[in-house]
């Protein structure tokens, strides 16, 4: 049994398709099998929201009657600076910017880091307007040199969110094996494996639901912190050539995809700045990715539970940052995560997560309540993500 | 049976006192230690909830007042902004006595203020700022 987009599309355009979320469909799988489940479901969606750093926003600024040349200059919105080495009006604001004079880290450890990059995207999209100051060298063309305001979205031809690794396909367990508390981008970790903090959807996480990216791919149309958006290309770091479980699902790290979306048509609920003390800004992001069952395999894939599903526990206090000691000190699965709990060398270590599941499946029963009302169609990926191939995973490990 | 939330100010002079046994041996007042900051030769704080019948606690508080240790309303609350919190469930090994606890059936957090000893540990960690101290 094989289905194609198009055939599933045509179900979601008549209002016939049969949409599961990645939760939902473990105990129709359970109950019905794979074979029965692949004939009768057309659609299974994913879901998470959870910080992830490497995201900002292009803008591009409507000039006023007299034009600046800010490419090449400088932009500060909010006092945040962006990228301004792009064309006349064209800027990039990045979600881990911080302000100058902010006091970080070295004014009374460990820094609060209350305003940044991520906190003028979300000011944004609710709505509010921010202080843009500009300043370029002034040429025959673009003759005004600075440029002070309160600008608002009307005030930009285009806002997009251009975010170049999301949606990372398994993440680490974060511990503290020293005796004092440190804190990263990770969480507070308390010494002597006081806590131990998890960011990741786990069963209903986009990539950990098509883990050989055999539907996922470049052009696949994705639920973008309450927009429709899409993969633009691979995620930075993205690395499919980890050791996999049986089931297909990577131990560790392993793919991520670049995301795009129109930050306009965004929803404040679905993009929210945080401040990690110690660490930094950084800026939470909802993201849904639709699997269409295209055949049994991609059943035996989204069927995946969350006690199927492992992640290694990793020291942040020498290891992660230094490479040296004991690093990878064992594998827990999620379902143990989510208990409260994890044992770690013996010992009980309470677990939090980063990584909102309430959220997430809220995001999946979102897109797969606009997937059913017809309001959001599939789309077939353009090109594969790299290390793709379903059947050659045994080259990986 | 009545209960309130104080917080005790020490003086240094009087920071080596045994006056906490005093409260509940002689007054009988029956005192829960929330968080307390005490070092002899310091100006010291405690948090606590006093409970008694009636006279039990204003003849208790009379007693702390005539030693010396100033007594303040438990001004200081740990309010949860649940339009900010998204119940990514971080805090929750952070809190000591699980007043910010999760249902793992919804996966939503949740804050019982009763719990909450005012401890400060969230707002340290929740990285929404879901978690503030209103009243300072």
């Amino acid at each position: 049994m094989t289905k194609t987009i198009e055939e599933i599309n045509a179900k979601i355009r008549s209002g016939k398709a049969v949409v599961l979320t990645a939760e939902e469909i473990i105990d129709v799988v359970r109950e019905k099998g794979v074979k029965q489940t692949a004939e009768e479901v057309d659609v299974v969606t994913t879901g998470t929201f959870s910080p992830m750093c490497s995201s900002g926003a292009f803008f591009n600024i409507k000039q006023l009657k007299e034009k600046i040349k800010i490419g090449g200059g400088f932009a500060t919105l909010n006092g945040v600076a962006a990228y301004a080495g792009l064309a006349a009006a064209d800027i990039y604001l990045g979600v881990t910017a911080l302000p100058d004079g902010d006091p970080r880290n070295s004014n009374g450890r460990p820094g609060k880091f209350r305003y940044g990059g991520a906190h003028v995207i979300e000011d944004l999209v609710s709505g509010k307007k921010v202080t843009l100051k500009a300043g370029g060298h002034g040429t025959d063309c673009y003759p005004l040199k600075e440029r002070e305001q309160l600008i608002g979205f009307d005030d930009m031809n285009d806002a997009f969110l251009f975010n170049p690794r999301n949606c990372y396909q398994n993440y680490n367990v974060a511990v503290n094996l020293s005796d004092k508390p440190i804190y990263t981008y990770m969480g507070k970790l308390k010494p002597k494996l006081g806590n131990a903090n998890y960011c990741s959807a786990g069963q209903l996480s986009p990539l950990f639901n098509d883990p050989y990216y055999r539907t996922i791919g470049i052009g696949t149309r994705v639920f973008f912190c309450g927009a429709q958006g899409y993969v633009a290309w691979h995620g930075t770091q993205h690395n499919p050539a980890v050791k996999r479980l049986e089931n297909g699902t990577p131990e560790t790290p392993a793919g991520t995809v670049a995301l795009i979306g129109d930050l306009k048509q965004m929803n404040p609920k679905w993009l929210k700045a945080v401040s990690f003390t110690g660490y930094g800004v950084t800026l939470s992001v909802a993201v849904g990715v639709p699997i269409p069952i295209i055949d049994e395999e991609m059943v035996r894939y989204v069927s995946v539970p969350d006690d199927a599903l492992t992640a290694p526990v990793v020291d942040y206090s020498t290891f992660y940052p230094t490479g040296e000691g004991e690093g990878r000190l064992c594998d827990v699965t999620y379902a143990e995560l989510k208990s409260g709990s994890i044992t770690v060398k013996g010992k009980k270590v309470p677990t939090g997560s980063f990584s909102s599941y309430a959220r997430a499946r809220e995001v999946a029963g979102h897109l797969k309540d606009l997937i059913q009302k017809g309001n959001f169609l599939l789309t077939q990926a353009q090109a594969p993500l790299p290390g793709a191939s379903p059947h050659s995973h045994e080259k990986f490990i | 049976m009545k209960q309130m939330k104080k917080v005790l100010n020490f003086s240094e002079n009087i920071a080596e006192e045994p006056i906490i046994y005093h409260l509940i041996a002689d007054y009988g007042v029956r005192v829960n230690i929330l968080r307390a900051s005490i070092d002899p030769g310091k100006h010291g704080r405690m948090f606590v909830e006093l409970a008694g019948e009636d006279s039990q606690l204003s003849r208790g508080l009379n007693y702390l007042e005539r030693t010396g240790v100033q007594v303040e309303p438990l001004a200081q609350e740990i309010q949860h902004l649940t339009d900010r919190c998204t119940s990514c469930t971080s805090c929750v090994p952070h809190c000591p006595t699980q007043a910010l606890d999760v249902d793992r059936q919804s996966w939503e957090v949740s804050f019982n203020p009763e719990k909450c000893i005012v401890c400060l540990s969230c707002l340290d960690v929740c990285i929404y700022k879901a978690m503030t101290l209103t009243g300072s």
